[in-house]
């Protein structure tokens, strides 16, 4: 599994993670008050020029920009249908500019540092009984699981294009479900085994 | 509550978070239903997690599947993730999976064992109303679409969802019969 950070490092990679999320926060909402469309297309010069400075794995990131392109349509024709094409023309690129720089943060930040850096804003789940320590757990054993689904998933598929010929359907659901919810079950007893969470009860 | 079961708790909600996460990474072939509707898997997982975990479980589970993808994993249909995804015009979608799961568990469980049609009812109005009405607000307020584009942009995507709602009410129900 490959996150989207990205290696070759960057003036951007030793700011400390925790400036650049208040900077992402401060700069997005200063960027949602911005209607003058030459102001945004400057900013959006700017990110640009950054993207290109900093090397070409940052210019292929820019193809995250094209699922986009549909709703931007969308919002473009609304917005000229209900105001007029300076306004559309500042939505778009006000979205453009949000986008790309939350994506500038993610692409020069370890995952580890982005997680003690959003650690404090978790602290209200305490509430509900998952300290901040289980989320660290939670986030490795997720990522983990993630290719253990689909590899038990791939599994029933062959075993059920090698007895029948056809193709996997709504059948293998069920009986893939129970799997899944009884392998949880072993991998709770292997938790308690190791005495996991147990100091907290 | 013990150790015990709350270990277990909280790999079940892990393995819900990876569901949405696997259901956005397969192929759209392999999808038994998808034929020709436009639709990403990844809500079956949403409604899924609320109606077999319940509400807050269930929550939680979406939560922690969106914090990880916020750190930056492609977990998102098509291999989407990290932050920008939350700034993007259709993140409204997203924070709604977060009440969806709730109201799916909520709806689904409280008044009595999960039955089809509980499922069914807590699915659609978590998973459909609750998911919508965050996303056609954030389409409206934060991306400037206006209401009445916005709702007609999301309809696109309503045959989908039902017949998604119809598959994890049917979902479910069958896996309850397997046990805990």
């Amino acid at each position: 599994m490959i996150g989207l950070y990205q290696h070759p490092p960057t003036i951007l990679h030793r700011v400390s993670a925790g400036y650049k999320l208040i900077a992402l926060a401060v700069l997005s909402i200063v960027c949602m008050r911005i209607g003058n469309v030459a102001i945004l297309a400057a900013c959006l010069g700017a990110l640009l020029a950054v993207y290109a400075g900093f090397g070409k794995p940052f210019v292929r990131r820019l193809a995250i920009l094209r699922p986009l392109w549909p709703t931007m349509l969308a919002i473009f024709v609304a917005q000229i249908i209900v105001a007029d094409w300076q306004s559309a023309t500042a939505s778009i690129l006000r979205l453009l500019v949000m986008v790309l720089l939350a994506d500038l943060v993610t692409m020069s930040t370890r995952m580890q540092a982005m997680m003690d850096a959003l650690a404090p804003l978790l602290r209200p789940l305490r509430m509900f009984g998952v300290s901040s320590e289980r989320i660290s757990f939670c986030v490795a054993y997720v990522i983990r699981l993630v290719p253990l689904l689909l590899e038990q998933w791939q599994l029933y598929a062959d075993a059920w294009r090698a007895r029948t010929g056809n193709r996997p359907g709504w059948r293998l659901i069920a009986p893939f479900f129970a799997n899944i919810l009884r392998m949880a079950g072993r991998h709770a007893e292997a938790l308690d085994a190791r005495g996991f969470g147990a100091s907290r009860q | 509550m013990n150790a015990q079961s709350s270990n277990l708790r909280l790999v079940r909600i892990c393995l819900f978070a990876a569901l949405i996460a696997a259901l956005g990474l397969i192929p759209r072939i392999d999808i038994p239903i998808a034929a020709g509707v436009p639709i990403t898997a990844q809500t079956l997982g949403v409604m899924l997690a609320g109606l077999m975990l319940g509400a807050r479980a269930g929550a939680l589970s979406v939560l922690l599947f969106l914090f990880v993808v916020a750190l930056g994993m492609p977990f998102l249909a098509g291999g989407r993730g990290g932050l920008a995804v939350f700034f993007g015009p259709t993140a409204g979608f997203l924070f709604g999976w977060i009440p969806g799961a709730f109201l799916s568990g909520l709806l689904g469980r409280s008044t009595g064992p999960l039955s089809f049609l509980r499922g069914l009812a807590g699915a659609f109005a978590g998973g459909v109303i609750a998911v919508y009405a965050c996303g056609i607000a954030w389409l409206a307020i934060v991306a400037g679409l206006g209401w009445k584009a916005a709702m007609i942009a999301t309809a696109v995507f309503l045959p989908g969802d039902v017949l998604k709602s119809l598959l994890a009410a049917a979902i479910a129900a069958r896996a309850g019969e397997f046990g805990k």
